[in-house]
């Protein structure tokens, strides 16, 4: 793996699918941290080819492993304690997201009452299919796979 | 406590129950008539449906309970700006149970996530109309005796009518049911209930356009009215609105105990001379719908009649 300075405690994000990792660092919030971020693109990969990584230095229950599991759940999360991977989580499709993704129905209840959270639920594990909590249109938008 | 958002919020045993107690009240109505003294149903109508509301209102009365509510949203406090969830907590206060019917799909699930009375959705945009379904079951299983084992033809706008959806749903759970699915090209299932529903739980089904054709085979014939706000072309509303009409041509095709259903309002897809024919079963049908909603009160306000 390319080294881009040691971190005591956080989290590397592995096997990003190539030019992704922005999306990540959005989606997950990472912007508003502050915390050291470091984003490495189009790294050299065995298993993908070229890969993205981030590293992120927080404490490690700082973050929202839902989100990442949702985006891309092949994406491996090394946890790091004391500048050492102490942990490989396998991530799998959280079964409830919340204000991540919006719900398109314009007759969904959510497209008038803008205060409501934007809650989808995973109706098909098999198939990755999600559905607005609310209405059930499924999520037709592009995940980051 | 118990809401109703979806016909499948009710496991097969519990509508076993349900329309127990349903057939019960249609034999033995004064044992039920104070059955709610004393209990009031909010009827939250934010757009107009005069028969689902009227329906909702007289199971309640002919229990012994009252109403208040609204008819549309302009005579709401929606129309101040009012969220769901505050109106849903206020009316807490006023009654004890509520039906509610919003344009917007999934107001009444938002509406029961803080809610301290019972809601039951009655109707929200085009997703679910859990009570018309309930209605549909009994009038099947009190007039056929059972829903299992038939032959249904849906006809008509298979594409949007929510209730076609959710019948199709609800009856997918009983063995040996067999659909005939009859409506023009443009006008066929969606595809999530051909692949999600009715391949996803094996069944056996064919789409076909004409009628004629299907008419012999049925045990029931279920007829949807063509929903003029459904399309955006006026042209294309013009060229399907009467693709199908049942009349007493075609009903001399059919077996002599097919029963014909529709949730109403018809148009022009049952012909006035269909309605002296024993096997129409439309308006017996809005009468299972009182019955259906007076067992739905009394199980989900949790009232025994003695």
């Amino acid at each position: 793996m390319l080294n881009v300075g040691r971190i005591e405690e956080g989290f590397v994000l592995d096997h990003i699918k190539a030019g992704k990792a922005m999306t990540i660092y959005r989606d997950m919030g990472l912007d508003k941290l502050d915390c050291t971020v470091a984003i490495i693109k189009n790294a050299r990969s065995n298993k993908l080819g070229k890969k993205d990584i981030i590293k992120v230095e927080c404490p490690i229950d700082d973050l929202e492993l839902d989100i990442v599991g949702f985006i891309d759940h092949n994406i491996t999360v090394n946890i790091i304690k004391d500048g050492n991977i102490t942990e490989k989580r396998e991530l799998s499709l959280p079964k409830q997201i919340v204000n991540v993704i919006k719900c398109k129905n314009p007759r969904c209840i959510t497209s008038d009452e803008k205060s409501l959270d934007h809650v989808f639920i995973l109706a098909d594990p098999e198939h990755e299919v999600y559905r607005c909590k609310y209405c059930e249109e499924k999520y037709s938008g592009h995940r980051n796979k | 406590m118990r809401h109703l958002m979806s016909p499948l919020d009710f496991s097969v045993d519990e509508l076993e129950q349900l329309m127990n107690l349903a057939n019960d009240i249609e034999h033995h109505p004064k044992k039920y008539a104070h059955a709610c003294d004393g209990k009031i149903l909010a009827t939250l109508f934010y757009e107009p449906s005069t028969r689902t509301r009227l329906s909702f209102e007289s199971a309640m009365i002919r229990l012994g309970g009252k109403c208040l509510g609204f008819a549309s949203a302009d005579n709401s406090s929606a129309a101040k700006g009012e969220s769901v969830s505050d109106t849903i907590r206020i009316v807490s206060c006023y009654a004890d149970i509520c039906a509610m019917r919003h344009p917007k799909e999934g107001a009444p699930l938002v509406a029961s996530l803080v809610s301290q009375i019972p809601v039951i959705n009655a109707g929200d945009g085009g997703h679910q109309h859990p009570t018309q379904t309930l209605t549909d079951l009994l009038t099947i299983r009190s007039m056929k005796g059972r829903l299992n084992n038939l032959t249904i033809g849906l006809c008509g706008d298979l594409k949007f009518g929510r209730t076609v959806h959710s019948l199709i749903s609800a009856l997918v759970r009983y063995e040996g049911v067999r659909f005939v699915l009859i409506s023009p090209d443009e006008l066929r299932v969606p595809d999530y209930i051909r692949n999600d529903v009715l391949k996803a739980n094996h069944v056996e089904f064919e789409e076909v356009t004409r009628l004629e054709d299907a008419l012999p085979s049925l045990d029931l014939l279920y007829m949807t009215r063509v929903q003029k706000e459904r399309f955006f072309n006026e042209e294309d509303y013009v060229r399907m609105k009467d693709f199908y009409i049942l009349d007493k041509a075609k009903m001399d095709l059919a077996n002599p105990d097919m029963l014909v259903l529709h949730p109403l309002p018809r148009v022009n897809e049952i012909a006035v001379e269909v309605d002296k024919d024993p096997r129409a079963a439309y308006f017996k049908q809005a009468q299972y719908g009182v019955y259906a909603r007076m067992a739905l009160i009394l199980t989900l306000l949790g009232i025994e009649a003695e």
